[in-house]
């Protein structure tokens, strides 16, 4: 055992054709028994049918501060939505 | 309490040893190291106390009348009580709840696994159920055996010690006595004398991987099956069953 915990992501798709959700995270020695924590502390109660855990330091995230270059220029393109079509008759959403 | 029907017997030996291991391990219970194997041990302490449960149920139904499961946990005094000793042992440290786990989780796997083949379909059908909780305790505490085995110094001490102090006690898991040589032949019971090298090999394999060596041995220690306890299983009792005895017929 290492002196440390690390800390890992924990995903869990809850059916068969459903994506992996991010559902926490928890403290372990390595990946395998991270798998092990995952079962015990968020699929007790049957939530899942796969389990993917992740160290979190392997996450790259984007920053607070990267919002203004990475999202605000996407206001002014409503032509990337596709909010300007008009829906068939009889379907109510697409 | 006297119990006569040989299967209500062995119901209860089974519920016996499930109940007081479920106890014991619930005792870590906001005292284990870290948060995740607290609630892991705890998971572990529920499957224990739900097995006992189990077996508890079908042993009151055989006997009817009056007696419940509850009977069983909190009306019986600890002559009654009829567990193996390593399962009442005091937790101890961590190394050693985890090896007397590892220990007994050997067993109890194959154990399950033979007793879902019982002529008896209710014992069977809580086999079943027993098994598949057995293979992922074995696989948790096996994995501790490692961890702690092959950790640090200390890790490897203390496991070794707990092994040590543990190993005399193993031994009762395998005996045979007349009320099972009855069931066995009926096809109800299992012949544990039958699992004893499956579980060496468990064992030998999981304490040389974790770099331990197993114990000489010393001499067994047994009368748990008989009711003859160690003074720890009197304590265990005045704690488990104060509620019972101070307020009888309390109900939540």
């Amino acid at each position: 055992m290492s002196e440390q915990l690390q800390l890992y992501e924990v995903f869990i798709r809850s059916s068969r054709g459903l994506d992996h959700k991010h559902v926490g995270s928890l403290h372990a020695d390595d990946p395998h028994q991270a798998l092990e924590y995952a079962r015990d502390v968020y699929t007790r109660r049957g939530e899942g049918i796969s389990i993917w855990v992740v160290a979190s330091r392997d996450i790259t995230a984007s920053q607070e501060s990267d919002c203004d270059s990475f999202y605000d220029p996407l206001d002014d393109k409503p032509y990337r939505h596709a909010a300007m079509y008009e829906l068939p008759e009889g379907i109510d959403s697409l | 309490m006297k119990l006569h029907d040989p299967l209500t017997r062995y119901v209860v030996r089974l519920g016996d040893d499930a109940l007081i291991m479920g106890h014991r391990l619930s005792e870590w219970m906001s005292r284990a190291p870290f948060l995740e194997e607290d609630i892991a041990l705890s998971n572990v302490a529920l499957d224990f106390v739900g097995r006992a449960r189990l077996f508890y149920q079908y042993a009151a139904d055989l006997m009817g009348g009056e007696v419940t499961e509850n009977t069983f946990a909190y009306q019986r005094d600890v002559r009654d009580f009829t567990n193996l000793l390593l399962c009442e042992l005091p937790r101890g440290d961590f190394a050693f709840t985890l090896c007397r786990q590892f220990l007994y989780d050997a067993y109890s796997l194959p154990f399950t696994q033979a007793l879902c083949k019982s002529a008896d379909s209710q014992l069977a059908a809580i086999a079943a159920k027993a098994e598949k909780e057995s293979r992922y305790h074995l696989r948790r505490s096996r994995d501790w055996m490692l961890r702690l085995g092959d950790g640090t110094a200390e890790s490897h001490e203390r496991c070794q010690d707990a092994l040590d102090q543990l190993w005399i006690y193993t031994d009762e898991m395998f005996e045979c006595d007349a009320l099972l040589d009855g069931l066995i032949a009926a096809g109800i019971a299992v012949n544990t004398e039958g699992l004893r090298s499956e579980w060496l090999d468990t064992v030998t394999e999981t304490l040389h991987a974790a770099t331990l060596v197993i114990p000489k041995a010393q001499g067994n220690v047994t009368g748990g099956r008989e009711g003859i306890h160690t003074d720890d299983l009197g304590f265990l009792l005045a704690e488990m069953q104060f509620m019972q005895r101070a307020y009888p017929g309390l109900q939540w």
